[in-house]
């Protein structure tokens, strides 16, 4: 089990840093630094 | 008590711009770029980080992406640390949930059936649809998600007098998915977490694994029912100690008269 846990650790963290590679965070963060319309029901 | 005071303590690290209430402004701060394990609105004044169903929506419906590799690998390594934990201890809208509770109203029990409402809510409304209309708009946030309604909309609403002309059908049935929510939170313990959040859909999937789990020595459990009666999620931990509904609560390793149940 706890190799299957290492690996699932790996994993999750490779896909971490892709994402962020990959330019996934200034997306997020343009979101998040804006009053989100549809979040508040008016979009 | 230990439970409800880290609770409290992790509401607050996710939100701990209150002024922001009284301005109706948004903290814009680096701290944006990172997700909150819980579910919290990052429309909410209060937020200092990223909602992970919300970063998670933004990124599927993008025109760049249409999977976030970085919020995927987040919420899998929190999953394999604490499971539904998250839900238990870090959730503001958990603790929120937790609060109405408390009044003084008729409980119920659920039917067991809509628990799997949450994964048709993950699927739907948090995966495709933002996939397949790539209009740039989170699904669940936009036309579910009341805690959106309730930490967002409300005081945005209150204090940005322009946004109220523009309240129309859209916000009507946020209002009463809110409404229902919390009526159904009132008389049904986390009646969110267990029938509606796709976050928890997700952190339940790795119950099953998480290192913060449920162990039952088999040897010592006398088959007494005290941790089914008491547990609030509604499972018999004896039997399913790492249920997909398991919060981590510790409920049931307080009652057990044998301390056959460990965290």
């Amino acid at each position: 089990m706890n190799k299957i846990r290492i690996l699932i650790a790996l994993t999750a963290i490779g896909f971490m840093i892709y994402g962020v590679n990959r330019g996934e965070l200034p997306l997020i963060f343009q979101k998040a630094i804006r009053i989100c319309m549809e979040c508040i029901g008016l979009g | 008590m230990k439970r409800k005071l880290i609770q409290i303590v992790a509401t607050l690290i996710t939100n701990s711009q209150l002024t922001n209430f009284l301005s109706g402004k948004l903290y814009k701060g680096s701290l944006k770029n990172f997700c909150s394990p819980g579910l919290n609105c990052y429309s909410c004044p209060a937020a200092n980080f990223s909602c992970p169903l919300g970063a998670m929506q933004t990124i599927i419906a993008s025109a760049r992406f249409s999977l976030s590799y970085y919020v995927t690998g987040f919420l899998i390594l929190i999953g394999l640390l604490i499971g539904r934990g998250v839900c238990g201890f870090l959730c503001p809208f958990g603790l929120l949930q937790e609060i109405f509770y408390k009044l003084p109203l008729p409980k119920i029990n659920l039917w067991r059936p809509l628990i799997y409402l949450k994964y048709f809510l993950l699927v739907i409304f948090v995966l495709m649809l933002p996939a397949i209309l790539k209009l740039g708009d989170p699904a669940f946030c936009e036309y579910i998600c009341p805690a959106g309604t309730f930490e967002a909309a409300i005081p945005m609403l209150i204090t940005h007098q322009e946004f109220r002309s523009a309240i129309g059908d859209l916000f009507k049935l946020k209002m009463i998915i809110l409404i229902a929510t919390l009526i159904g939170c009132m008389i049904n313990y986390r009646f969110f977490c267990k029938v509606l959040c796709p976050l928890g859909a997700i952190y339940g999937l790795t119950n099953k694994f998480s290192i913060y789990r449920l162990h039952v020595d088999e040897n010592l459990c006398i088959n007494c029912g005290r941790c089914k009666k008491i547990c609030k999620m509604e499972i018999d931990p004896s039997k399913n100690p790492n249920s997909i509904e398991c919060i981590r609560c510790g409920d049931c390793e307080k009652i057990c008269p044998k301390k056959a149940i460990r965290i």
